[in-house]
């Protein structure tokens, strides 16, 4: 993780250190969201309700799925696809519309880059922001899942550092992808990428229900290392799938990172 | 560097985006406690020039140091010292008046205590203090001009660049940023600044380069400007309606020996001379009867012209 504790391309004599950089990136951030809190309602809320409708209602005619050996509830089994995805669906709201935003309306990094603060900083403060409301909207989902019983072992509680490096995948790759968008409407391409993944990344159904190869295709995705990664958590079956998981999403992060790091150089230091 | 009163030297500054070559090679030094000012029409290179000075846009060729440093290495350095008024205005359109002041403050790395002080303080200086809650988007085009000043000096810069700082204000707005300005100079801080009005250069800068095309094709004081490349007083003369083998360029055939230089422009005559009521004497005694007649002190405004031309530049 030295990426995002070094610093790249910043003199010895700025008066701010990465972390300080980071922490103002993110006060900014709640300064303006401040008083727009409820738009952070909607985004918890959808998660639950598919948990809620699916899970519970759907689960009344589904006897539950095998996972690592042991058949769980069907509640149990999709209530940690639904945290993986509301982590996904939180981040990507900052990476990609707010981000936008930011980018080309607000020409807020313009106005940090006449301070102190470095493209890297930009990046790594917007990324740890979008990344810590997926983590946001997680934990509190986590809440739901324990006041419903669907925790099966105290390894949940790592489901939102869990969640955190979903974020940190998606909101790497989706500010990457963002910084080469040119309209709102090319953000069609990023639900076109999240909806499928939201759907068949073994959230509702056991990835064993497709053919061999699109199998294999699925276990390639993000969302499904995310939702597999807290679905052991949540279950206490953990493997050594877990860690493939981990370095997987922590890789895709830290390359989205450098991606943004890059293109807000071209973008803005013209 | 060791000439520490050297705030910015440019030595062959060069800036291309690809093809084209936006500055072609200037030399530059801007004095501690200097007003300095960037004359030109659009696409002259200011802005790009400005760019490079604010320590966001990589020099193409030559050398750039500001405060003494290299803008290539010490980015950062530079702009904690520096403070930025863009063309534009880039405030923090989610945040209020206040927090924007707060904010900015912060990233130059300034304690919570000090940037609160700071932020009344400008403020006050700027004329904003009643609007300290305001949105910026509530805020008039001459507010949020002061509010980019104040938050420009958040970080008591040792030198203060202003990209146009009053193109689209209204007079009392602009006479208001001019105010502001010049008591900051008074202060001791330097001033480099972008304009294309006339007389925003004549009140605020006691040096300018006039930039075409991006290179500079003049330099000095503006009065020394005005010595150099006009005259002292400007005669405007104003014929009735044009009759056959009686145009504004006949008549300025049978005037040209009357001033150093006659300018024919649609509506009227431009004699560039030392004394423009003699030389309007002059033109009666030759029968000539303009139906208005003006004289006035010549201004940058006419080297501006005189230099740059009067085609349109877009």
């Amino acid at each position: 993780m030295s990426i995002l504790t070094t610093s790249v391309g910043r003199s010895a004599r700025s008066p701010l250190s990465p972390g300080d950089a980071a922490g103002l990136l993110l006060y900014r951030n709640f300064l303006a969201y401040r008083r727009a809190w409820y738009i952070f309602v909607s985004g918890f809320l959808e998660p639950v309700l598919y948990l809620f409708s699916i899970g519970v209602g759907v689960g009344q005619l589904v006897t539950g799925f095998e996972f690592n050996g042991e058949t769980i509830p069907y509640a149990d089994f999709v209530a940690p696809g639904m945290l993986a995805a509301s982590a996904m669906n939180g981040t990507i709201m900052d990476a990609t519309f707010n981000f936008f935003f930011k980018l080309k309306y607000n020409k807020l990094f313009d106005q940090m880059l006449a301070t102190p603060l470095t493209t890297m900083d930009i990046a790594r403060g917007e990324l740890t922001w979008s990344l810590l409301r997926g983590g946001l909207y997680s934990a509190g989902f986590l809440v739901v899942m324990l006041a419903m019983g669907l925790v099966g072992s105290w390894w949940a509680l790592l489901v939102v550092p869990a969640a955190l490096l979903i974020g940190l995948a998606f909101g790497g790759v989706c500010m990457a992808l963002t910084t080469f968008m040119r309209s709102w409407q090319d953000f069609e391409y990023i639900t076109l990428a999240t909806l499928p993944m939201f759907l068949f990344s073994a959230t509702f159904f056991p990835v064993t229900a497709f053919p061999v190869v699109l199998r294999w295709v699925v276990e390639l995705t993000p969302l499904y290392r995310g939702v597999v990664l807290c679905r052991e958590l949540t279950t206490g079956a953990l493997s050594w799938g877990s860690a493939v998981s981990v370095v997987y999403l922590v890789a895709m992060g830290l390359v989205g990172l450098l991606v943004v790091r890059r293109r807000l150089d071209k973008l803005l230091l013209t | 560097m060791a000439d520490t009163d050297s705030m910015i030297l440019a030595q062959g500054l060069r800036k291309s985006f690809g093809d084209f070559e936006a500055v072609k090679g200037i030399d530059v030094d801007v004095r501690r406690g200097e007003a300095f000012g960037f004359l030109g029409p659009n696409g002259a290179g200011k802005s790009s020039t400005m760019r490079m000075i604010a320590a966001v846009s990589p020099v193409s060729a030559g050398v750039l140091r500001i405060l003494g440093l290299d803008p290539a290495t010490d980015g950062p350095e530079i702009r904690a010292r520096i403070g930025v008024c863009p063309q534009e205005d880039t405030l923090d359109t989610e945040l209020t008046v206040r927090d924007n002041l707060y904010v900015y403050g912060r990233y130059f790395g300034l304690p919570r205590k000090e940037v609160r002080q700071r932020v009344d303080e400008l403020l006050e200086f700027v004329q904003l203090t009643e609007k300290a809650s305001a949105m910026v988007e509530d805020l008039s085009g001459g507010m949020k001009r002061r509010l980019t000043i104040a938050r420009s000096l958040v970080n008591r810069p040792e030198v203060l660049l202003l990209d146009e700082p009053t193109t689209g204000l209204d007079p009392q707005a602009r006479h208001v940023v001019w105010d502001r300005l010049f008591r900051l100079k008074q202060q001791g801080v330097t001033l480099v600044l972008t304009t294309h009005y006339m007389d925003e250069a004549e009140q605020l800068t006691d040096r300018l380069v006039v930039m075409d095309k991006g290179l500079i094709v003049a330099e000095g004081s503006p009065l020394s400007l005005i010595a150099e490349h006009s005259t002292r007083e400007v005669a405007e003369l104003r014929f009735g309606v044009a009759e056959i083998g009686n145009s504004h360029e006949a008549i300025a055939g049978k005037v040209a020996d009357l001033a150093e230089r006659v300018e024919v422009l649609p509506d009227r005559l431009l004699l560039y001379t030392a004394d423009g009521e003699e030389t309007i004497a002059q033109v009666h005694e030759r029968g000539l009867e303009p139906v208005a007649t003006l004289v006035r002190r010549s201004t940058l405004e006419d080297v501006f012209l005189r230099l740059t031309g009067r085609t349109l530049v877009d």
